[in-house]
């Protein structure tokens, strides 16, 4: 079965907004149901990234999640830098094909496939390279990019970084290489929630204008809100209609932290924090879908 | 003591160059990354033929790596060229993560290994590189013993699923091994059948072992000399096997004596056999500046040392 006539890919190109809506709440369902059963994980920037992962595994990019091929040839590839985030990759993953819903129960649990930073070495479909480690995948999709030009591969790749994760240094060694290798295929995302584990980014890291200096390093820079489809999916559409044109792509992506639970909303509190059973209750009170299918 | 004739003289880093270059023109997979030292990794062969499948990175040896694991993925076999120092110590986590730990087929090629890179000092002399990689999980060590044998290797490994350290140098050393051998990943060579004493010695080391075992013939001792080119995974059979006929062994390598190829040896003779050892090695120090053959000396990193870890260890022999 090729990725062009999978029953995913025809679905993919005809879901509606409304659709997307509805399965962005049952992955933030999935999240904060993830972290709670284990009392450990990253609920925040996993529920401020879900309507990105939604987008683009059930909407914006061609691929195919089964059977899992590592290559990926013919497909658009997603690199997850910020791991931590594993919460929202890997349900996204589960609900769009790559490996049982059921699955989500082990995450962060022995023996499981669900490590608590994706990892390859158990085989988790979809999962490409292992990250944790910050600043290490913008280099990773890079390759990955020059490597279907080498193929003669059309396809795209895609990758998320945190916004704190923009102060290891090896992400400017990756964002000083791609623009001069003319890396015209790739599509950086940087999650602009403004917060990092001890506060504030622009208290800590002092990230400054992100436009502005990726603009100096000669990448094609747009800004979208993450937290809307309805503003995400033209951006990133945006962002692909400036692909092949010598020079890659970064959104700057505003999201908040936490997004659609109240209480977790905007702090970065809920960076690494698993809610109890109350606050598991009420997160799920908001996180409402017409058929909820939680694991 | 066996003869080894040579003609020549030549670098290890060479031996690399020629195997990657004709990696170029026989796989069409192989794909090479620098960071800015083209010239001393002796890449120049390869960028010149085989532009489109080589990557000029700049000095930005952690995203090297980092592409190189990307490379992979489209099913490209990336090599990558720099010293050994920044080949490992520099972006050791970067090698964990998105290497080793994630599975990636590449191969980490380093030069200038070792206090034998000379005059520019201790900040590029690395001597903790075997150590640092053997420490990972499933990845492979390399360190072969002169320009042919780095030649093989190099085309040998292209062929091996999996993570590879290969670590080479710059100073020229006697071309003794045979030009059409077959690398074999993992099997160690019998270089001198002895009774008296094993002497495991890898890289620049194979050939000081050599000059150590005409002198100790010299003295009627009956050295058996292996060239140990693969560090991990060890040839555990040829180490013990050698090991139980002659009752004493030597190691001798251009590393650590921490975390180098006598720690592996002494760790396996630990478990399995009981005997008394000596490192030929560098004892917990940082290297400096100087001519290949003064550091080697400085060190003790040559055939006298050798000569008389043989006489200490054979001293120790029940």
């Amino acid at each position: 079965m090729s990725a062009s006539t999978s029953p995913a890919a025809e679905a993919t190109a005809t879901r509606s907004v409304a659709e997307l809506k509805q399965i962005a709440a049952q992955v933030r369902r999935d999240i904060v149901r993830m972290v709670h059963a284990v009392n450990s994980g990253h609920p925040g920037g996993s529920l401020g990234c879900t309507d990105l992962l939604v987008a683009l595994y059930f909407k914006v990019m061609k691929h195919q999640p089964e059977p899992f091929d590592m290559n990926g040839v013919g497909q658009d590839l997603f690199f997850l830098s910020n791991g931590h985030i594993s919460p929202v990759f890997y349900s996204v993953l589960a609900r769009s094909g790559y490996f049982p819903v059921s699955e989500l129960s082990t995450f962060r649990k022995l023996n499981s496939r669900l490590q608590g930073h994706p990892a390859t070495h158990e085989h988790l479909p979809g999962i490409r390279v292992a990250s944790g480690s910050l600043g290490q995948g913008l280099s990773v999709a890079i390759g990955a990019a020059q490597a279907k030009k080498l193929n003669g591969d059309d396809r795209s790749v895609f990758v998320l970084m945190g916004d704190g994760e923009l102060e290891e240094g090896q992400v400017w060694e990756a964002a000083m290489y791609a623009p001069h290798h003319k890396v015209d295929n790739l599509i950086a995302v940087v999650d602009r929630n403004g917060q990092q584990i001890d506060g504030p980014t622009d208290k800590i890291g002092g990230l400054g204008d992100l436009r502005a200096k990726f603009e100096a390093f000669n990448w094609e820079v747009l800004e979208a809100n993450g937290n809307d489809l309805e503003q995400l999916l033209p951006a990133l559409e945006d962002a692909q209609a400036r692909l092949g044109k010598g020079r890659p792509v970064m959104i700057l992506m505003d999201t908040q932290m936490g997004f659609g639970v109240d209480y977790m909303m905007g702090s970065h509190k809920w960076h690494g924090v698993a809610p109890n059973d109350e606050q598991l209750e009420k997160a799920l009170q908001q996180l409402s879908v017409e058929k909820a299918s939680d694991y | 003591m066996k003869d080894f004739p040579y003609t020549e003289k030549k670098d290890t880093r060479s031996g690399f160059g020629a195997g990657l270059h004709q990696l170029g023109q026989t796989n069409p997979n192989v794909v090479a990354l620098c960071a800015d030292l083209i010239g001393s990794l002796k890449m120049d062969a390869f960028v010149k033929d085989f532009p489109e499948r080589f990557f000029q990175v700049g000095i930005a040896e952690a995203n090297m790596m980092g592409l190189a694991a990307g490379l992979t993925i489209g099913g490209k076999i990336p090599f990558t060229g720099t010293f050994a120092n920044f080949s490992t110590g520099r972006v050791y986590d970067q090698i964990r993560q998105s290497i080793a730990y994630s599975g990636k087929n590449v191969k980490i090629c380093a030069s200038h290994a070792g206090v034998t890179l000379g005059e520019d000092g201790a900040t590029h002399q690395i001597l903790e590189d075997i150590g640092l990689m053997k420490m990972l999980p499933h990845m492979c060590v390399i360190n072969p013993c002169d320009y042919n044998q780095t030649k093989a290797a190099t085309i040998a490994i292209a062929d091996y699923e999996g993570p590879v350290y290969l670590r080479f140098g710059r100073p020229v050393v006697p071309v003794f091994t045979p030009a059409d051998q077959k690398f074999e990943i993992g099997k160690a060579v019998m270089l001198n059948e002895g009774t008296d004493v094993s002497i495991f010695a890898t890289g620049h080391l194979v050939w000081k072992a050599i000059l150590a075992g005409k002198l100790l013939a010299e003295k009627g001792i009956n050295a058996e000399i292996i060239n140990i080119h693969t560090i991990k995974p060890l040839d555990v059979e040829a180490v013990l096997t050698s090991a139980r006929k002659t009752r004493c062994v030597v190691t001798a390598e251009e590393h650590q004596m921490n975390g180098g190829l006598g720690d592996s040896i002494a760790q396996l003779l630990a478990r399995e056999e009981p005997l008394p050892l000596e490192m030929v090695a560098v004892d917990d120090s940082f290297g400096e500046s100087g001519t290949p053959d003064e550091l080697m000396e400085k060190y003790g990193l040559n055939e006298q040392a050798i000569v008389a870890a043989v006489e200490k260890v054979m001293a120790r022999r029940k």
